[in-house]
Parts: structure tokens; C-alpha cells; sequence
């Protein structure tokens, strides 16, 4: 007994978000967990405060501002969530608005390992939401099938770090579905697969994997990883209604941690654009999910100390992505960074500066080289994810180096 | 494969488990109560929840795998076109009886020319079905048109008795313009939306958890809409492509949801070059069904009749009670090598294969029974060989002289909608193409450039 009560107090901590960075400040005065702390003399490297963060929609007047919404969402009104609520909220429109609609996976009847898929089999049934054995090829071919025969499925994949298995059936069949069939016109087209993704804090070897670039390179897969709930609820429906298969990655470490108004109401959010977070003429830095917080941080200091103004991008779609928009803002600050948890080598940051340098009009702009900060390029170890993930300090000193060069 | 020992593990989860409506009384708070799910005193059975119909023992005895007897073959017709099952009545006039044979003949003259047209490379690559006629020809004829079907490559047989016409499979082999798939695919990839039957990959056994999919698509759909008639999916694959996850996979994800699917493999003896008791040591894959909960059957794929009449009740019993998997292992040999890149002399002997093909063969076990009946003489098969190799040849060169399809649709399908990179790299390799003319030939090509502008 005493050791399933510890075993569901991890369950508990690695599920909600309240750990590392954006809860260390809380949990640091009284947990023995000294992964959880910072130093007590940072000034960069402090925990990601959610609820004052701007990239978080604290009042229903800015979550309703943003110009992306219908006319109809943005007259309507919000409710707080945080992120997994958010998924669960675009689940529920997704199932109640098409009854192809089908969400399935691991553990995703009860509600999912990380509460996602709360009610939904309750509310929809369980021919709708249910469990399927413990096999990822079987979760992706099963929906492949589905999506094969005009239904929607909705996978989930209980954590990214488990995406491998299933790998030969999104890499050979979801993706080259359409294109095989040719003029028979059949896709895969309404496959989603759900995964959760990026560190958590202490998810070491297997619980903290952002495998998006490896999606990239797969002709035929929209890979999209979204930063907030507001943006969670928009991206998914819009995944899900999306005529292509699409890989959804979660920031796991978000799904409790960031909490804003959401607008109530189906709303989408368009794929494969970019969304400008801050205005600068002197920087730019382009990431996606959860470094943004971290990269907003390390924005406020260097700004601030540097007397400077840095452009924030959020890709929201790693693939296909939004060049146009990275290429307008590199024109304008000439120098530019691009941030992500998963290891440089390889990495969307390689596409990107790739990218940059190959654009004719860009590329004359450029007065500093293209900076990586990512992850490096190791596994990520238990105990030294805080020194292997971007954090406030590199990013802050990275800006200075642009600036130096 | 997955060490998700972290949320998996913790016990609270499992308390919700439980399905909705079912008496939750194995958990309270967190808490097992485990009073009423374990052993209840003096019960001869086991209530474990993983197996909860097993009877205790106290003789440690393994259940020996070699004790277990060979699952039987069914069969209907033997060797010299004799029915040897009293029960069976032929469910076709003597017309349909011989446009059965004819379709698998057509396979077999077609599987000949095709086969030596790559080896004069006028074809990139074939794959013949020789000696597996009766199981893709029998199990198709007993299908309903709007039953899914997906093959593994080996299963021409099912194309044609669905409707797949000589010139079908002409236009994918030669991959011209009127290739569905584009030119895309190797030979033998075809694929037909109107005959519902998807497209053939490569990737072996990946096609088993679709069918698992697909068949419950059509379970869920015809939820939605009762009217909707009712409908099965089946799947294609040989003994070697079982060895792969997928199959497990499939079998076990179709066992659990209760798919209306029937899964067929076709037991030839080779995977290439790999025989059987390399590929596994049970009692074929007949055995495993057994072990995934779904019922099974073992058939003699060189009987038509018999696969026939497998196929027909799997089909009955798979839509019954809402759904259920079904599993057919049809027994047959591999006559042809694996593909024209393959020489099978290599690993087994020329006369091994010799006397398959004298000694029984599907064709020649339904023209005994059909010549037994007076429906077919020599001089019909000569003249049905002649007419049939006449269509073959007629088609054949009709596609031959056929236009490639427009260079463009290298970049199309790959999304719904061209990306604007796959705009920009179309506009690259027209400019490309128009600085070095003399380099590439673009004139077997749709529309030469041109396609390639937007």
C-alpha cells in the first residue's frame, strides 16, 4: 500500500506540470526535491511565472481580441482552462459537431493518463472512446484503417517517447496514403494523432522526447505543436478537421501549468501559419510549444538590460511552416534565433536557418550568423535536464552574442 | 517495448478502469477491496481477472505445444476433382462455375506473359500468383461489392473476379497516364476505389491493422445509419508477413473492439526464400487465432469450393452479434519464384516445385471437377488459353503505346493541397529542366513541361 501511494504521488507530479521550472518556486521552500529548485541568487534562470506571463490570455477581453477568431467567437465569452482542459474541450466539439468523429488510445476511457480525455466516453459513448491493447502500430494502423474508410479518428499516443512503434505505419502508409492511391482519390486524410511531448522536469530517457523533426522529414504529415490552451483548442479542431494527417504534439508540462481564458464555442486556428507574439526590429526569435515561456523570460531581461527589441515567432506548424512570416521578420532585425527542447543536430532549427540562408532576400539581410539553442545532442538525462533544455541564461546570452557579432 | 511504468502503474487508475455501468465494486477511494473479485472459498475456478475461466489444478503439467494435434484442412474437392464433402451443394450454375475458372486462368496466362515481359525489360518488375488462384479468385467471389478488401501484392486474382479489367492492371503495370496511381507505384501495386480495394504498399502485414480499422469505420457507420447495408472488410497476407507486429497487432486490436473483418492468409510454404520452419514452429497461423480469440479455420487453398465455402460463412459469422473477427489459413505452394527479382532455384529444388505444379494445382483440380461434369473438354481449354493470351496481348500493347502521366504529379497528393514549397520546388525543376533541354527525355511524358507550369 505505502508503495502505490508513492507510485500515484509521482503519477500525480509527473502529470501535473507542478514540478522544474514553473512550480519550483512553490514546491522549493518545501519539497526535499532539489531538482525542483533554482539558485537562490538567479536572475535569469528564475521559473516561468504563468499567471502573469503575456503569453497567456489572463483576461476574456485579450482572449478575445485576437483577430484569428470567427466574429461570432470573439462576441462570446471565455472560461479559464488549462491546457489538457482545453484539448478536452476540442475533443468534446469534435465529437459532439461530426459523429465520425473517434478518440482512442491507451487509457484515454477513463480519462487519460492525463485527464484529456476526462467524460468524454461518459458523454459520447464508449463505441466513441475507448481503449485500445497496448500497441502502437496496432493505435496507428487502426486508424489509419478508420481514417481509410472516411471516418475521423482521433489517436492518442501516451507519450511521445512511445511515437516508435508506430513509426513504419505514419512514415509509409498515413503519409503516402493519398499520394499512392492517385487519382482514386482515397486518403488518411482525417487522422490526428495526439502525443504528449517535451520535458517535464524529471522525465529523463523516455518521458521527455519532442520528436518533431522527425515528423518533418516525412513528406505528407502536418506536424503541429501549440503553445497555450486558446491556441490547444484552435490548432486541434482545426487538425481534426483537416484534410491531412496531422501529428499533434502536447507540451505535457503545460497541460496544468498554463491556464488562460479560452473562448466557448467551436473556433479553429489556421495550420502551418505563424503567429507574430511580439513586435521587435533588432532580434528575431522563433520557437514553438513550451520554450516560448522561456524565450519571453529571456526577452523582458535582454530587453531590458540591452536597451533593445526583440520579435517573438511562435511557428505553431513545424511542417509544412509558415516561412513566409520568419522571412519577413529576419529581413527587418537581421538576426535571429531559433529555440526548441529537441537536440540541435537535425533539428526545426536546422530547417529554419537553413531555410533563411537559402532566401536570396533574406539571406542579404542577415548580420549575424543563425543561433541554435536547443537541446543538445544527447538523450535527455534525469538529472541534468536543467542543463540540457534552453533556459533564460542561454537564451539571454545567445542574444548577446547576435548583438556582439 | 514501453516502460510506462511511471503514470501506468499507479493503482487509482486502474479503479477507473472499469467500464462505465459495470459495478464498480472492486475499488473504493483509492483502496482495493479485493473481497469480491478474488477467490471465493472452495471455487474450482480461478478469478483472476486476466483469465477468469480457468479452472485451478494441482498437477504441474505445461500444456506441451507438440501435444496439440495439427488444426485440420477443409477441403471440398480433392486432388482429381472428386467431392469428398457429402454436405457440399454447388451454390453456381455451370456458366458461373466456368467464369471462375476462366478468371483464374486469365491470372495464370497473364502472370506468364507479364513475367516474361520484365525479363525483356519491357516492365520494371512483376510478381506472379501461380498456384494461389483459388484463394484470392474462391474468396472474392463470395464477397459483396461493397465489402473493403485490402491485398498484400499476391492476390491478383481478387482484382479481377471484383472487376478489375486486363487493361486495369495493364495501365498500372506500364504506370501510363491512366494509371490511377500516377505512375508512382511499382508494378503490381494496384488499387481500385470503385471495386473498394485499397492500394497495395510494399510494407509487409502493414495492411492488417487497417482492415482491423476499416472494419470497425464500417461497424460505427452502419450505426449511424442502420439502412446502410451490412458489410465486412478482408485482408490479404502471406504466412511470412504474420511474423511481423502488425499481424499481433491487428489480430489482437480486432479481437478486442469486435471488428466485422476476415483476415486470410495465404500459407504458400516461402517467404522469398525463408520456409515455413524458419518462419515459425506452432501449428501455422491457423493456431494463433485461437490464442487472440477469434474463431478459425484452416482450408485448402487449391480447392476453390472449399475456399468458397470458408469464406462465406466467415463472412456470415463475422457480421454476426454486432461484429467479430474471423481468421482463414489457406494452405497452399508458392509454384512461381517471389517476384522477378528472384530466382528460387537457389533455395529449393527445381523438382520440388515441378511436382506441385503436376500433382495438384487449383486450376487443374477445378477442370477435373468440371470436366467430371461435362462442362469442359480440351478443346475448350485450348481455345479459352487462345482467346484469353489474345485479350492479354491486346492489352498489354495497348498500354505499352499509352503517354506517362504529366510530369506535375510527382508533386501532387502529397497533401490536399500543393504546399507552397511544392509550388516553389515544381517552378525549380520546370526552370531546370528548361536550361537543360538535351538531358532529360520529357517526351513519353503528358504535356512534356508544360504540366509543370502553374
Amino acid at each position: 500500500m505505502k508503495q502505490s501511494i508513492s507510485l500515484r504521488r509521482l503519477q500525480k507530479t509527473l502529470a501535473s506540470g507542478s514540478t522544474g521550472r514553473c512550480a519550483g518556486r512553490v514546491l522549493g521552500a518545501r519539497s526535499p526535491r532539489s531538482y525542483s529548485t533554482h539558485p537562490p541568487n538567479a536572475r535569469l534562470n528564475i521559473p516561468v511565472d504563468y499567471s502573469t506571463t503575456p503569453l497567456l490570455a489572463h483576461t476574456s477581453q485579450t482572449a478575445l481580441s485576437s483577430a484569428e477568431l470567427p466574429p461570432e467567437v470573439r462576441n462570446s465569452t471565455t472560461k479559464r482552462m488549462n491546457l489538457f482542459q482545453a484539448i478536452n474541450d476540442a475533443l468534446s466539439i469534435a465529437l459532439t459537431e461530426d459523429e465520425n468523429v473517434l478518440v482512442f488510445g491507451e487509457d484515454v476511457a477513463f480519462g487519460g493518463v492525463f485527464r484529456c480525455t476526462m467524460k468524454l466516453a461518459e458523454n459520447f459513448g464508449g463505441g466513441r472512446v475507448f481503449n485500445t491493447p497496448l500497441t502502437e502500430q496496432g493505435i496507428m494502423g487502426f486508424g489509419i484503417g478508420l481514417a481509410a474508410e472516411g471516418m475521423r479518428p482521433v489517436a492518442e499516443i501516451q507519450f511521445a517517447d512511445y511515437v516508435y512503434p508506430a513509426f513504419d505505419q505514419l512514415v509509409n502508409e498515413a503519409a503516402k496514403f493519398r499520394y499512392r492511391d492517385g487519382s482514386c482519390g482515397r486518403s488518411v486524410g482525417g487522422l490526428t494523432v495526439r502525443m504528449p511531448c517535451g520535458g517535464v522536469g524529471h522525465g529523463a530517457l523516455y518521458h521527455s522526447q519532442s520528436p518533431e523533426s522527425l515528423f518533418t522529414h516525412i513528406p505528407g504529415l502536418r506536424v503541429i505543436m501549440p503553445r497555450s490552451p486558446l491556441q490547444a483548442k484552435g490548432l486541434l479542431l482545426s487538425a481534426i478537421r483537416s484534410n491531412d494527417p496531422c501529428i499533434f504534439m502536447e507540451p505535457k508540462i503545460l497541460y496544468r501549468a498554463a491556464v488562460e481564458q479560452v473562448p466557448l464555442g467551436p473556433y479553429t486556428l489556421p495550420l502551418s501559419k505563424a503567429e507574430v507574439l511580439k513586435q521587435g526590429k533588432d532580434v528575431t526569435i522563433i520557437s514553438y510549444g513550451q520554450p516560448l515561456y522561456i524565450c519571453s523570460s529571456a526577452i523582458q531581461k535582454a530587453e531590458q538590460d540591452l536597451g533593445i527589441s526583440i520579435e517573438l515567432i511562435d511557428l505553431r506548424t513545424v511542417y509544412p511552416w509558415d516561412k513566409e512570416t520568419v522571412f519577413k521578420s529576419v529581413q527587418k532585425t537581421g538576426r535571429c534565433m531559433v529555440v526548441h527542447e529537441a537536440m540541435v543536430n537535425a533539428g526545426i532549427g536546422a530547417e529554419v536557418a537553413a531555410a533563411i540562408q537559402e532566401h536570396p532576400e533574406t539571406f542579404i539581410r542577415l548580420e549575424a550568423p543563425v543561433a541554435r539553442v536547443a537541446g543538445w545532442s544527447i538523450p535527455t538525462p534525469l538529472l541534468y535536464e536543467k542543463f540540457n533544455f534552453p533556459d533564460v541564461a542561454r537564451i539571454y546570452d545567445n542574444v548577446k552574442k547576435l548583438l556582439d557579432y | 517495448m514501453t516502460a510506462r511504468f511511471l503514470p501506468r502503474a499507479a493503482p487509482r487508475q486502474v479503479a477507473n478502469f472499469l467500464p462505465r455501468g459495470a459495478p464498480n465494486f472492486a475499488f473504493r477511494a483509492g483502496t482495493r477491496a479485493a473481497s469480491s473479485i478474488s477467490q471465493r472459498p472452495g471455487s474450482s475456478h480461478v478469478s483472476f481477472p486476466g483469465a477468469v475461466k480457468s479452472a485451478f489444478t494441482s498437477d504441474l503439467k505445461f500444456a506441451l505445444s507438440a501435444d496439440s494435434p495439427a488444426l485440420p484442412t477443409y477441403r471440398v474437392v480433392d486432388q482429381d476433382g472428386n467431392v469428398v464433402d457429402q454436405s457440399f451443394k454447388p451454390d453456381l450454375s455451370d456458366e458461373e462455375v466456368v467464369k471462375l475458372y476462366k478468371t483464374m486462368l486469365t491470372i495464370s496466362i497473364m502472370d506468364i506473359i507479364m513475367f516474361d515481359a520484365q525479363r525483356q525489360g519491357r516492365l520494371s518488375f512483376y510478381m506472379v500468383s501461380a498456384g494461389e488462384e483459388a484463394i484470392s479468385v474462391g474468396s472474392a467471389s463470395v464477397l459483396d461489392k461493397g465489402d473493403v478488401v485490402f491485398c498484400q501484392y499476391r492476390e491478383q486474382g481478387v482484382f479481377a473476379q471484383r472487376g478489375f479489367t486486363l487493361n486495369d492492371f495493364m495501365n498500372q503495370l506500364f504506370a501510363n497516364k491512366k494509371d490511377p496511381g500516377k505512375g508512382r507505384n511499382m508494378p503490381v501495386h494496384y488499387g481500385s476505389r470503385d471495386l473498394n480495394i485499397h492500394t497495395i504498399s510494399s510494407p509487409l502485414a502493414t495492411q492488417i491493422p487497417h482492415a482491423a480499422g476499416a472494419a470497425y469505420g464500417l461497424k460505427m457507420q452502419r450505426m449511424n445509419d442502420p439502412s446502410l447495408p451490412p458489410r465486412v472488410v478482408v485482408v490479404y497476407f502471406g504466412e511470412g508477413a504474420a511474423s511481423e507486429g502488425d499481424f499481433h497487432a491487428a489480430l489482437n486490436i480486432a479481437a478486442t473492439r469486435s471488428c466485422p473483418v476476415v483476415f486470410i492468409c495465404r500459407n504458400n510454404g516461402y517467404a522469398i526464400s525463408t520456409p515455413t520452419l524458419e518462419q515459425y514452429r506452432g501449428d501455422g497461423i491457423a493456431s494463433r487465432g485461437i490464442g487472440y480469440g477469434i474463431d478459425t479455420v484452416r482450408v485448402d487453398g487449391n480447392d476453390i469450393w472449399a475456399v468458397r465455402e470458408v469464406t462465406k460463412r466467415a463472412r456470415e459469422m463475422a457480421l454476426e452479434d454486432g461484429g467479430r473477427p474471423i481468421l482463414i489459413e489457406a494452405m497452399s505452394y508458392r509454384v512461381s519464384h517471389h517476384s522477378t527479382s528472384d530466382d528460387s532455384f537457389a533455395y529449393r529444388a527445381r523438382v520440388e516445385v515441378e511436382d506441385w505444379k503436376r500433382r495438384d494445382n487449383p486450376i487443374a483440380r477445378l477442370r477435373k471437377y468440371m470436366e467430371a461434369r461435362g462442362l469442359w473438354d480440351e478443346s475448350k481449354e485450348k481455345e479459352a488459353r487462345e482467346s484469353i493470351r489474345r485479350d492479354v496481348l491486346k492489352a498489354f500493347s495497348e498500354a505499352e503505346r499509352e503517354k506517362k502521366p504529366p510530369i506535375r504529379a510527382m508533386f501532387e497528393d502529397v497533401y490536399e493541397e500543393l504546399t507552397p514549397d511544392l509550388k516553389a520546388q515544381m517552378g525549380e525543376l520546370r526552370d531546370h529542366l528548361e536550361k537543360y533541354p538535351e538531358e532529360y527525355d520529357l517526351s513519353e511524358f503528358e504535356g512534356g513541361i508544360s504540366s509543370l507550369r502553374q
